[in-house]
């Protein structure tokens, strides 16, 4: 159990947490930007932290070909920080022109 | 030890796939199941690379998850421009969903 060992599995835990939370968030928020909101979390955040996690633990027999895969793989995770926010941009641009309503409460409490 | 960990953190992966799968059967909108077709494949992307890590094959498994995010994010472009464009598609759907 090496100390690459521990920051990896450190990575890789936090990523599936944000991951669940994401989906946690996609199953039960009430509308759809507020999905879209629990959707970017987990796209660009638990995405980033668990390729991380993957490409600290590859470097461990410190060769050229390890670090050569995982310069790669941190070239995954800065894709993925650009492309899926873009991704859930052009989303909310089709949805807000398209007119899908946000949610409201219903009823208002009586006071 | 180490083995077994990405094991574990694939089968739960692949669970939270599901739930994102369920999200893309009922979502009301069909923003939503582009949403969850997003989520799904951004989750495929870190499951390749478990996959590639428990095979002690990352080499090869990596250029698959630069593939497959590279598709996953011109999927959802074109997905979403589609349906930014073509407004009458949508509003069918949206009918047909509240009035079945």
């Amino acid at each position: 159990m090496t100390v690459l060992s521990v920051i990896a599995i450190i990575l890789i835990l936090l990523g599936l947490f944000f991951f669940f939370a994401g989906t946690v968030g996609i199953l039960r928020l009430p509308d759809f930007y507020s999905r879209l909101h629990a959707a970017g979390k987990c796209d660009s955040l638990a995405a980033t932290l668990m390729i991380c996690g993957i490409a600290v633990y590859n470097l461990q027999p410190f060769t050229f070909g390890a670090l050569l895969v995982s310069i790669k793989l941190l070239l995954i995770a800065l894709f993925v920080f650009i492309a899926s926010p873009t991704a859930t941009h052009v989303i909310t641009e089709a949805a807000l022109v398209l007119g899908v309503k946000p949610w409201k409460r219903t009823e208002k409490k009586k006071s | 030890m180490m083995h077994s960990f990405f094991l574990a953190m694939a089968i739960a992966l692949v669970l939270l796939m599901v739930l994102s799968l369920l999200r893309a059967f009922i979502g009301p909108t069909i923003l939503d199941r582009i949403l969850g077709g997003n989520v799904i494949g951004t989750k495929t992307v870190a499951l390749l690379l478990l996959i590639g890590e428990l095979y002690n094959n990352l080499a090869m498994f990596v250029d698959i998850a630069i593939a497959y995010a590279l598709l996953n994010f011109i999927a959802t472009l074109g997905a979403s421009k589609f349906f930014l464009h073509r407004l009458d598609v949508f509003l069918e759907d949206q009918e047909q969903e509240e009035n079945p």
